[in-house]
């Protein structure tokens, strides 16, 4: 299907990821967001409280993250797309509801535009350290998908791949972005409304006397009805059987859990996104998400210039984790070099998809800034070292 | 009144603390009134004062290094709790002095928050610990929106008032709600002393703060301080707008004792109207002559509800 004319703000623009991100939702067809002010994200909400008036949506300000998380699952059931956007310390108010979300399968997108932590951390600094949190921070076992862009121009697209994504799957979707990409003014072109692609909602075609809510289709995912319409809709947080009633038995919640697992897991093919760069050949590959990709491009391209084959690798979507790629790349290459704006997060993933096939190198940071490339450089050429390679350093060469 | 300030000193010389224990060199904007408003209770509380304070301008203008204006125990926790965290305080306080860990001195324990972390996000943590009846003081300083993530509505904002996330325009007037009235759910929790007060009344607020201190028990003080930056204002009417927010009955000084309302004595006999108070302030502009009628209506009712509770008390006011 394509996306509505209305709202879609075609042309090129000169805005920052916030912005962006705001259109992006408006494009996908969003039209209910419920927020609560935090830097850095708070632009995305004040964007769409002026925009949304005029295409006939809704915004409302919640008194806490805790209401915003739970107003746009009630929003969704109500029919409409929905995101929340928040920031750090605001996730983790949230994390009661993401588990609701996951186990009442509300098709919702949650921005997060990462800071620096633990607590209040740094509100108008970056990090890359809820990357963690986003996957396990609810109680409970469950799967959830989060995309990592890297500009502006992927803070438009990748929201609308993020609303896909949750329509498809109808699970929460993160936007991990962080307070650069988020503050980065760059050029972002949004096309006609007509090459966007989007995903509608899972409407079901059932009568509402053959309607079953959690009667799971064949990717493993249930068609929605939406509240009012003559359906039986009983929604809970507890665990309950294909009509929705609580059950609460070894059988049910073995049958329930496992394919809220499974409808992701299984179908990560359809999700995964690694984009590869010269890794057919490499020695050392630099494995990176979010603005430290753009940061490990100078790096990649200086170790380059200095004789060594690297690639790099680019996971766009973090969650669920590319491990079967990541395996693919660390048989061939001899190590994988992982910078990231934490102390050492998706860096494990990694290792644990390796499995000893390459060795692993992290390039951490406490969070603040970005990496200066040199500090990944030099990285880099300490694998290279490690691995027996041989380059030149730039005193060498002159 | 530009004579009391002038003349502090030999205006009310035993009630006045020449102490700063917020001192000067912080980094709040130019004409904020909410940064005189804690400078104004820091003078009334003393240095036995432990303050627990969540996040917003007051945090963040107060607390960064090298600027730390602090001269008393001072703890910043998140957004939600500052009156659970000053609960706590107050708790182990008094356990410890039980034990004799810990000399004999009073200490009042006070916590203190915005509008949105007391109204919004903090309401939760507020009304837990008036409610369980802690011997601690919880300020409240009402800017009327988020001021320290740039001007976002919270439910302490007035009707019609233009922010970034209830910016008034074309299909919106701003703010579409009434301000929630704080001070009295306060009031509905039963503890014993609750007051308004805005730091253009310095004596009026420094001897509510000081009324506080001295009750055993839990005590609200909601603090109207007006934000220039906030309410696109020049900063030099930071005083004038907080005289004229009580002069119209907008913002009505008083205080409940034990469920006994008192009007403030500076509380004018007649009320000015409200176009005077919203003429000097960018987010009210937009408003129409019509949408200023509906405030005004609201504001006089109120105001008369107010009296009608005041009435009957024998002291304060004929």
């Amino acid at each position: 299907m394509k996306a509505s004319p209305e709202g879609v703000l075609t042309g090129v623009h000169f805005m920052d990821g916030d912005h962006a991100a705001c259109e992006g939702a408006i494009a996908a067809g969003c039209r209910f967001v419920a927020g609560y002010p935090i830097t850095p994200s708070t632009e995305v909400v004040e964007r769409f409280s002026v925009r949304i008036p005029t295409v006939g949506g809704m915004f409302i300000q919640m008194e806490d993250e805790i209401a915003s998380s739970i107003a746009i699952q009630g929003a969704a059931w109500g029919g409409a797309k929905v995101m929340t956007v928040t920031s750090g310390p605001g996730l983790s108010l949230m994390m009661e509801h993401i588990g609701l979300a996951v186990m009442a399968e509300v098709p919702c997108v949650i921005v997060d535009v990462q800071r620096g932590g633990p607590s209040t951390g740094l509100p108008t600094l970056p990090a890359q350290a809820d990357m963690m949190q986003v996957k396990w921070g609810s109680h409970g076992d469950y799967q959830i998908i989060a995309l990592s862009p890297n500009s502006p121009q992927e803070c438009f697209d990748l929201m609308i791949r993020a609303f896909n994504l949750s329509e498809t799957w109808r699970c929460p979707v993160f936007m991990m972005m962080d307070e650069v990409v988020g503050h980065m003014v760059e050029r972002v072109e949004i096309p006609p409304a007509d090459q966007i692609e989007i995903v509608p909602r899972r409407w079901t075609t059932k009568k509402p006397s053959e309607y079953r809510a959690f009667e799971p289709g064949p990717d493993m995912v249930p068609d929605m009805a939406k509240a009012g319409d003559g359906y039986k809709l009983h929604i809970t947080g507890l665990t309950h059987d294909e009509r929705g009633y609580p059950a609460m038995n070894v059988p049910a919640q073995n049958r329930l859990v496992r394919r809220l697992s499974d409808k992701i897991l299984k179908n990560r093919d359809k999700i995964v996104d690694v984009r590869e760069d010269g890794c057919e050949d490499a020695d050392i590959i630099v494995v990176s998400y979010g603005i430290t990709s753009r940061v490990a491009g100078a790096a990649v391209e200086m170790a380059r210039g200095l004789g060594l084959k690297v690639g790099s690798a680019r996971m766009v979507v973090c969650w669920p984790f590319p491990d079967v790629e990541i395996a693919r790349l660390s048989r061939k290459a001899k190590a994988i070099v992982v910078p990231e704006l934490n102390l050492g997060q998706m860096v494990g993933e990694v290792e644990r998809a390796a499995c000893g096939d390459a060795r692993v190198y992290l390039v951490d940071h406490a969070g603040g800034s970005v990496h200066e490339p040199e500090r990944i450089l030099e990285t880099i050429l300490q694998a290279a070292r490690d691995a027996g390679l041989g380059f030149k350093t730039e005193a060498e060469r002159s | 009144m530009m004579n009391i300030v002038e003349n502090f000193d030999l205006f009310a010389p035993r009630l006045i603390n020449k102490q700063e224990l917020i001192s000067s060199g912080h980094r709040a904007c130019s004409g904020c009134a909410e940064v005189l408003a804690v400078r104004l209770m820091c003078k009334a509380l003393g240095e036995n004062t432990v303050i627990a304070s969540a996040t917003g301008c007051m945090e963040i203008i107060s607390s960064m290094f090298p600027t730390t204006a602090w001269q008393v125990p001072w703890i910043h926790v998140a957004f939600e709790n500052a009156a659970a965290v000053a609960s706590g305080v107050e708790a182990g306080l008094k356990a410890l002095r039980k034990k004799g860990k810990i000399d004999d001195r009073y200490v009042k324990v006070v916590g203190m928050a915005g509008d949105g972390g007391t109204m919004d996000i903090g309401f939760q943590a507020l009304s837990g610990a008036m409610e369980r009846g802690h011997d601690m003081i919880y300020v409240c300083f009402d800017n009327e929106a988020y001021m320290n993530t740039g001007i976002q509505r919270s439910s302490g904002t007035p009707m019609g008032a233009s922010t970034t996330t209830a910016p008034a325009g074309k299909v919106s007037i701003g703010q579409k709600t009434w301000k929630k009235n704080m001070p009295e759910i306060m009031v509905a929790h039963g503890i014993p002393y609750v007051a308004t007060a805005c730091p253009s009344y310095p004596l009026d607020f420094i001897r509510k703060v000081e009324k506080a201190k001295s009750i055993q028990g839990p005590s609200y003080i909601h603090c109207f301080s007006m934000c220039p930056t906030g309410w696109r204002s020049p900063s030099h009417t930071a005083v004038s707008m907080g005289r004229l927010a009580v002069e119209t009955g907008v913002f009505p000084l008083y205080e409940v004792e034990n469920g006994h309302y008192r009007l403030s004595p500076d509380m004018p006999k007649k009320l000015k109207p409200v176009k005077s108070y919203f003429k000097p302030q960018g987010r009210f502009r937009h408003l129409t002559p019509d949408q200023i009628e509906m405030i005004q209506e609201k504001v006089t009712v109120e105001f008369g509800k107010l009296v009608e509770k005041a009435k009957f008390l024998k002291t304060g006011n004929e």
